[in-house]
């Protein structure tokens, strides 16, 4: 039987448009032999949990540089625990103040990615919150 | 520090153009920061079929390779507009009286996302995003409060807005009329260039068509009412804040111009009318030359596109008068301070480019909006260029290099190929409506993340000299911004004639519905009736959300 590909959603919650980072993790995670969904543009937390449920993915990879992180992470890990989805694994990239990261993890955010962090190093963390887990199907 | 020695270790690169490699070069190849690549040496030989008559010319003079006006910067320096915007209009209005009083000569204004997309600030939408990116602007009301005590006669402002445009341009044009300014003096900027929103910034609302109609209305509009404001800011910063190359950011932009230009002669307006009030916007991006000679092929082709392609008689339509900003998707978070480098550099080619007005980033943008303090600094180092380097004492100080003239004629080149590929398209909405700049953009700038991961491009501080740092301090909105904006906003629709704002409303969404054929025609151009909404208070929210139950939303096939 094939090895089931680990999936990731790529969202870009919020009003900002700026998808180059979204786009270009996407084009990494895809190359790193990954399955990628890119919800496009302005996506509400409500939106961003209903496809990862649809989608049945592992991994979430939020893009925001708009400031708005504050409103839309607790948010978006509510609604996933509340259907069911604790296991995926949440991670943001983006402009993201030192200051707000500690809240974030503490909200249940698994990791930052602030600017100038190499793809190679988004696909090892990933790799290393998804080792294992897809074996029992 | 990190990183392994690079000089001297690597076999020399193959021979360019026949010429031979004098020495070993310490990387096998050598291109600009957009991949373009550069060869050794440049010489008499590189501008063989180059004519300096034809090609070079005089500053202020056909083919304005060299500059559009004769004396350059000895006449006047660029306008040193630096973008601000944050919070409340009180913020900003507070932040843009600190910047003229500190020497700055031009306002420029950034509205946060829910204006941006015409949403109110209390719109569900709009939550946590009231006042981040920018001003929070939902009503006249708030734009007499940003430009309190300024007279909108005396200073030039420029407006980044795009898709609501119209609506804000009347809003401000409504406080000039209530501080007694006479249109006819106003001058300033609108960005409201929509096409680069779908290609590459996404700040869209409408569908294509009737977005064309709202920026062919603000033009015609502008034409006859407001002669020395530029009705639109034709912007490549955003293609290249998206990724793309040097070339693409050159040649997307004027092939935009050139659907603008085509819209307007569709209305029937006359080339003379409205060509002379287009404005341009370029990035400074890292690589000083290449930059340097995209300014000067900017220019080059487009009085060629004015002359030949709409045969525009009046010389003040060939001229590209353009802003510039640096590139904030060169700015690091690590080492922010490097930042200050990085944007004097920049900042100088935009200068040694000609370019008429210029923003500069400040070194903390890659973590926030910036401080008072670290946009003092880049508005200082603006200052330095323009009084202390001495470049602004000769025009086009490249003019006759074989390196920038050989680099000005391959990019001009470039984009010449990319704008017959558009046309061959059917033109730029075509274009995107078929992905094409989209696609071009996200393969480049996939490309350049890889040479980056990989560190065949070395970023100072990110991918090599990386040092352990302590985090710098950053400008804080006050969280109170949105329950201010709320409060503001449930007195404002209280207190106005409610009963007026809807016949306001009504007038506006008749007049959407109605297609206008030609210049002139009764109901055609909305700009009048967004002006008498926005006079009545009706609040931005409302204004496109009546335009948006007649044109309906965009939504776009997204590409990855």
């Amino acid at each position: 039987m094939p090895e089931r590909k680990i999936r990731v959603l790529i969202a870009k919650p919020g009003l900002d448009g700026h998808d180059r980072g979204a786009k270009v993790i996407a084009r990494a995670l895809r190359d790193a032999g990954m399955e990628v969904i890119y919800t496009g543009l302005r996506q509400t937390p409500e939106m961003i949990a209903s496809a990862a449920v649809q989608e049945d993915v592992d991994v979430i990879g939020l893009s925001i540089l708009s400031g708005a992180h504050n409103t839309i992470c607790p948010r978006l890990m509510e609604l996933l625990r509340a259907k069911g989805m604790d296991d995926v694994t949440v991670v943001i990239g983006g402009i993201i103040p030192e200051a707000d990261i500690a809240a974030l993890k503490q909200a249940g955010i698994a990791e930052i990615f602030l600017p100038g962090t190499t793809t190679q190093a988004i696909v090892d963390f990933i790799r290393s919150r998804t080792a294992a887990p897809a074996q029992q199907g | 520090m990190s990183g392994k020695p690079r000089d001297n270790e690597r076999s020399p690169s193959p021979p360019a153009d026949g010429r031979t490699i004098g020495n070993r070069e310490r990387t096998p190849k050598f291109t600009t920061v957009s991949g373009y690549p550069i060869r050794q040496l440049y010489t008499q030989a590189d501008l063989a079929q180059w004519d300096a008559e034809r090609d070079l010319g005089l500053p202020g003079e056909l083919p304005y390779t060299r500059g559009i006006h004769p004396a350059m910067y000895r006449s006047r320096l660029w306008t040193m507009r630096q973008f601000a915007g944050f919070g409340t209009a009180e913020d900003t209005n507070a932040r843009f009286r600190y910047l003229l009083s500190q020497g700055q000569t031009g306002l420029s204004v950034a509205f946060d996302l829910p204006t941006l997309m015409g949403y109110d600030s209390d719109d569900p939408l709009a939550e946590g995003e009231v006042g981040k990116c920018g001003v929070a602007i939902s009503s006249l009301a708030d734009m007499e409060a940003l430009f309190d005590s300024i007279p909108l006669a005396d200073v030039t402002t420029s407006m980044t807005i795009n898709s609501p445009a119209a609506a804000i341009w009347a809003m401000y044009l409504a406080v000039a009329e209530k501080q007694g300014a006479d249109w006819k003096a106003l001058s300033g900027t609108l960005q409201n260039d929509i096409l680069k929103e779908y290609i590459a910034q996404k700040e869209y609302i409408y569908p294509p068509e009737p977005s064309m109609r709202l920026v062919t209305d603000t033009i015609e509009f502008g034409a006859e009412h407001t002669p020395k404001f530029n009705p639109i800011s034709i912007s490549g910063y955003h293609i290249r804040e998206a990724g793309s190359t040097a070339i693409q950011e050159l040649a997307f932009t004027l092939r935009d111009g050139i659907e603008y230009v085509e819209k307007c002669l569709e209305r029937g307006l006359e080339v003379a009318e409205f060509a002379p009030r287009l404005s341009f916007f370029f990035n400074a991006h890292n690589d000083f030359f290449e930059e340097i000679a995209k300014y000067r092929a900017a220019r080059r082709i487009w009085q060629r596109v004015m002359r030949e392609r709409f045969g525009a008689k009046n010389p003040r339509s060939w001229t590209l008068r353009f802003h510039t900003q640096t590139a904030g998707c060169s700015l690091t978070a690590q080492q922010p301070y490097n930042n200050v480098a990085r944007t004097a550099v920049q900042a100088l080619a935009a200068v040694l480019g000609g370019t008429q007005s210029l923003h500069t980033n400040s070194l903390d943008e890659a973590w926030a909006l910036p401080t008072e303090a670290a946009a003092t600094i880049a508005l200082r180092t603006q200052q330095i260029i323009g009084y202390e380097s001495g470049v602004t004492n000769t025009a086009d100080s490249f003019g006759g290099s074989y390196f920038v003239e050989t680099l000005t004629n391959e990019i001009e080149r470039g984009a010449e190929e990319y704008i017959a590929k558009i046309d061959a398209l059917g033109g730029m909405v075509a274009a995107i409506e078929r992905g094409y700049p989209q696609r071009e953009i996200a393969d480049a700038a996939y490309r350049y993340q890889v040479e980056v991961d990989a560190k065949d491009k070395i970023v100072v501080g990110v991918n090599d000299y990386l040092t352990e740092e302590k985090p710098i301090e950053i400008l804080q909105i006050d969280p109170s911004a949105a329950a201010r904006q709320s409060e503001r906003l449930r007195r404002l629709r209280a207190e106005r004639s409610n009963s007026q704002v809807e016949r306001s409303l009504e007038g506006l969404r008749k007049a959407a519905a109605h297609i206008p054929v030609a210049a002139g025609q009764a109901n055609g151009n909305l700009m009048p009736y967004l002006y008498e909404a926005a006079k009545a208070y009706a609040t931005l929210g409302e204004m496109c959300g009546a335009l948006r139950q007649v044109f309906g939303a965009y939504e776009e096939v997204a590409i990855t």
